[in-house]
């Protein structure tokens, strides 16, 4: 079995859990690379299926060709795709020039909240890793979350050997990790290897490419000559720069990216 | 494939940095991850500024404790896993909180890991916070440990520092059964002894930190042992009924008979179903396999496939060693849900049998488990819980109370031998010195005024022997024998409520009820058996132990009396196929060749049946024969 194959084995196992113990489930779908890798692992776990929705937070500012790619993809994989959009603030005019946190809250976790509560889902997957950022590493693989959809993370719950938190209480929701041990290399050579479409802007053009996906006015491109997936990860054996560098609202202030993911973002 | 491509297929070994809070686990872990180049551009100067704005010295714990708390409070609250790399082996750092307020958190991220470093600040030592997380590694069964002695810049690296902890260290871990591959003096905030040896500790001629984990194997999937496979789910998307879940041990191919316990239902497996893989005939361990069988048997999760010939064993009470992560204590008699891989049993605690001490290492008798305590219980289920020595997901589980897990467990070993049961060894191979009753059976004789013995019901289900057994019973009660009913059915409820219907664990049933009839028939008794027992070879094994003391009945029927009697609606059942290996229909019945006495209830009403079972018995084992001996 390779390292590979033992990744792939522990999410499968662990969208199986999911999917036998949450009856009200549906899966975050951003069109990254993270979540591309994710559905098909959830394709792997049901024989080709996605036997639950997939839910897009649409915050208006995300790149041209990642709505493209989504509306493309949703029609070949056969997902039953809902997107979500905070209307009312973006008819109130929200943007990141309110404040970056201010705007991740509004459009991404706000938008959130309320498909959550629309559909009374009780468990959201999510394809966040331990490997991305400092208060991601320290999630749970079922992470409960309250009735506001905070995370408390001074208290989780214990988690060992494969038992994990299936029951949440009435009128909170599971936030369920299927590919918290990978690594960014890790989805890349699983891309690779299975041979999973990706959206363009991922791949070198005129010098740049994008290494994180997020809303166009907050996401910086890199420089890079990767055009393709072995480019890729031949450039990620090399370089010691922070995934997530080109998302600002990650470095906003110190513990910015922390309270956002307290108060319920992914 | 390139070397790189090569590297990077060896699995992350996971280990976890334990030991006591303040001890410098997660400076080690800072200082781990920039020495083996681990870090991202920015990371250390985004540290440097977090500590500048607190007024405070560089502070590699700040790598890993992520969150403001953390930071302020200058305790790791909840574990933290990181990935780094030496020499092209990948590992994944579990950085796992020391303070006791978060044992649950250290015990959640030990849990995940193979190996561990346990950090001892050479000041302080063994303290009890730091026997506790060594007693934890144990319990979770993590066999390779480093131990990092800490802080030897503190005290100007003087070997006899070292030494002296060293040896508390050597001596705890041998009193729990644990030994340190290596114990190394470091100071992580100096960076001595992690990646290179410190020139101030030029005593030391051991191995670096690394080089001891470097030295750790990699985990090894259990594919060589018997199969085991917790059915996780069943789905039919489609006209396939896909069995899944994720092979715990041992292997599977196409074709395969497979047994689902409890239940003890048998199929094959017709094929292994997939998706976007080149299909594959067999897998092994750590594959979660999709597979249908030939035959439209009832499974459903929680259920354990294995090969027919190497089932898993089954109990109703089990001897767990618990780690308690409860703010309410555990006491006897109360009742939680047990998970063992995907099953669920309901059990009751019914003992608590000692609480361990960490430092006197003894166990303390106590009435109830308290938040952190590890402690040893006995549980009962009224449900067989399949487990297994061998697959660890078989071995450990947890305790429900509600939605809340309340106490980790690990099932203490020996378990129950497998079923099918082998031949028993002789005796005296088993060191076993059986203390015999001092009193005499003539004198319980005298007693009772008869002697002890079994009335040994066989036959056909439906032929009558519960009947004859329950009338024989009062007959005898009346005429002031001292007699006691053992019913098969009865006796599956209770005694033999792990067993199945499976040759062999029909035989373990009859020789279950055959002891417990020999234990009453030697204290005086009048044992009074119904029980199908349909192998002859069986029944003459207790008839050889027990002598003339043991009557065989042998209840006859026509197979067409019985299955018009059917007075537990079996044969309507067992001709629908829904009972596979039904005495009569689908399994044989070997009738005896010599019974005290053969009762054709086709031909002879129950009055008078019992009547002649009466007589037989007052002849036999009766006053008559005790007046005749006695004189």
């Amino acid at each position: 079995m390779s390292d590979l194959d033992a990744l792939e084995s522990e999410s499968v196992f662990i969208l199986r859990e999911a999917f036998n113990r949450i009856d009200k489930l549906a899966m975050l779908w951003s069109v990254g690379k993270d979540s591309n890798v994710m559905i098909w692992l959830a394709r792997k776990a049901f024989f080709g299926r996605v036997p639950f929705p997939v839910i897009h937070v649409d915050t208006s500012y995300k790149l041209p060709e990642m709505i493209e790619f989504r509306d493309r993809m949703a029609k070949e994989w056969g997902l039953d795709l809902i997107v979500s959009r905070n209307e009312a603030a973006l008819a109130a005019g929200m943007s990141h020039q309110q404040g970056r946190v201010t705007c991740c809250t509004a459009l991404k976790t706000e938008g959130l909240k309320s498909v959550i509560a629309k559909h009374g889902f009780t468990g959201v997957i999510a394809g966040i890793r331990r490997d991305e950022e400092g208060t991601r590493a320290k999630e749970r693989v079922f992470s409960p979350r309250g009735s506001d959809a905070a995370w408390n993370f001074r208290d989780q719950p214990p988690e060992l050997w494969s038992h994990y938190n299936l029951d949440p209480p009435p009128g909170t929701h599971l936030r369920v990790h299927p590919l918290l041990h990978w690594t960014e290399l890790d989805v890349w050579r699983y891309i690779r290897r299975e041979n999973i479409p990706v959206v363009s802007l991922y791949f070198a053009a005129d010098g740049r490419r994008y290494r994180s996906l997020g809303c166009a006015p907050c996401t910086q491109s890199i420089a890079s000559h990767a055009a393709n997936v072995d480019d890729i990860i031949a450039e990620l054996g090399a370089t010691t720069v922070a995934e997530r560098s080109g998302r600002a609202q990650d470095r906003e202030s110190e513990g910015a990216f922390e309270e956002l993911r307290a108060n319920g973002y992914m | 494939m390139t070397a790189t491509a090569q590297a990077h297929s060896r699995p992350a070994l996971p280990i976890v940095i334990a030991g006591h809070v303040d001890h410098g686990k997660s400076t080690l872990t800072g200082r781990l991850l920039q020495e083996t180049g681990s870090l991202t551009e920015g990371k250390v100067e985004a540290v440097r500024e977090m500590c500048r704005r607190r007024g405070m010295p560089f502070e590699w714990s700040f790598v890993t404790d992520a969150l403001q708390a953390e930071r302020d409070q200058g305790i790791t609250i909840d574990t933290s896993r990181v990935r780094f790399r030496w020499r092209g082996r990948p590992y994944i750092l579990v950085d796992a909180p020391g303070h006791k307020e978060f044992l649950k958190n250290m015990v959640t991220g030990a849990a995940a890991a193979e190996a561990a470093i346990l950090v001892v600040d050479v000041k302080e030592g063994l303290s009890e916070q730091t026997r506790r997380h060594a007693y934890v590694l144990q319990l979770l069964g993590i066999r390779y440990i480093a131990v990092a002695v800490n802080k030897l810049d503190a005290v100007d690296y003087r070997q006899a520092a070292f030494d002296a902890v060293r040896g508390d260290i050597e001596a705890y871990f041998a009193e729990i059964g644990l030994s340190a591959a290596a114990i190394v003096p470091v100071s992580a905030r100096q960076g001595d002894g992690i990646v290179c040896l410190s020139r101030r500790a030029g005593w030391y001629d051991g191995p670096t930190l690394i080089e001891a984990i470097d030295r750790f194997p990699d985990p090894i999937l259990p594919s060589e042992g018997p199969l085991r496979l917790p059915v996780q789910d069943v789905y039919k998307f489609d006209d396939r009924r896909i069995v899944v879940g994720r092979i715990e041990s041992g292997r599977l191919r196409i074709g395969d008979q497979l047994v689902f316990l409890p239940g003890a239902r048998r199929a094959r497996i017709k094929s292994i179903e997939s998706w976007n893989t080149t299909p594959t005939l067999s897998a092994a361990a750590g594959q979660p396999v999709g597979i249908t069988l030939d035959e439209d048997i009832f499974v459903e999760r929680g259920q354990v496939a294995s090969h027919a010939d190497t089932p898993p064993a089954t109990a109703t009470r089990l001897a767990l060693r618990a780690f308690s992560f409860s703010a309410v204590p555990l006491r006897a008699g109360e009742s939680f849900v047990l998970r063992l891989a995907t099953a669920e049993y309901p059990v009751t605690i019914e003992s608590i049998d000692g609480i361990v001490q960490i430092d006197a290492l003894g166990r303390q008798a106590a009435d109830s488990v308290g938040r952190h305590d590890i402690a040893d219980l006995t549980v009962t289920s009224p449900e067989p819980i399949v487990l297994d020595d061998g697959a660890a997901a078989l071995r450990r589980g947890v305790l429900m109370r509600f939605a809340e897990i309340a106490a980790a467990f690990v099932i203490n070993m020996p378990l129950p031998a497998p079923l099918p049961v082998s031949d028993p060894l002789p005796a005296n191979d088993r060191n076993l010195t059986p203390t015999r009753s001092a009193i005499a059976a003539a004198e319980r004789e005298q007693a009772f005024g008869h002697a002890g013995g079994v009335i040994w019901f066989t036959g056909l289900s439906g032929a009558g022997k519960s009947t004859l057994a329950t009338a024989l019973e009062r007959g005898l009660f009346e005429l002031g024998y001292h007699a006691t009913l053992l019913d098969g059915d009865a006796m599956r409820q209770g005694l033999n409520a792990d067993l199945g219907f499976s040759p062999a664990e029909r035989t373990e049933n009859v020789r279950r009820i055959g002891e417990v009839a020999r234990i009453l028939a030697e204290s005086g008794q009048v044992a009074i058996v119904a029980c199908i027992s349909p192998i002859r070879a069986d029944r003459e094994h207790i008839k050889s132990a027990l002598g003339e003391s043991f009557l065989e009945i042998y209840v006859k029927a026509g197979i067409e009396t019985c299955r018009a009697r059917d007075p537990k609606g079996l044969y309507g059942r067992a001709l629908r196929g829904e009972i596979a290996g039904f005495t009569g229909i689908s399994a044989p019945y070997e009738e005896p060749a010599a019974p005290a006495l053969e009762i054709d209830t086709d031909q002879l009403a129950p009055p008078e049946a019992t009547r002649r079972l009466v007589a037989l018995v007052e002849s036999r084992l009766g006053r008559a024969r005790a007046i005749q001996a006695a004189s």
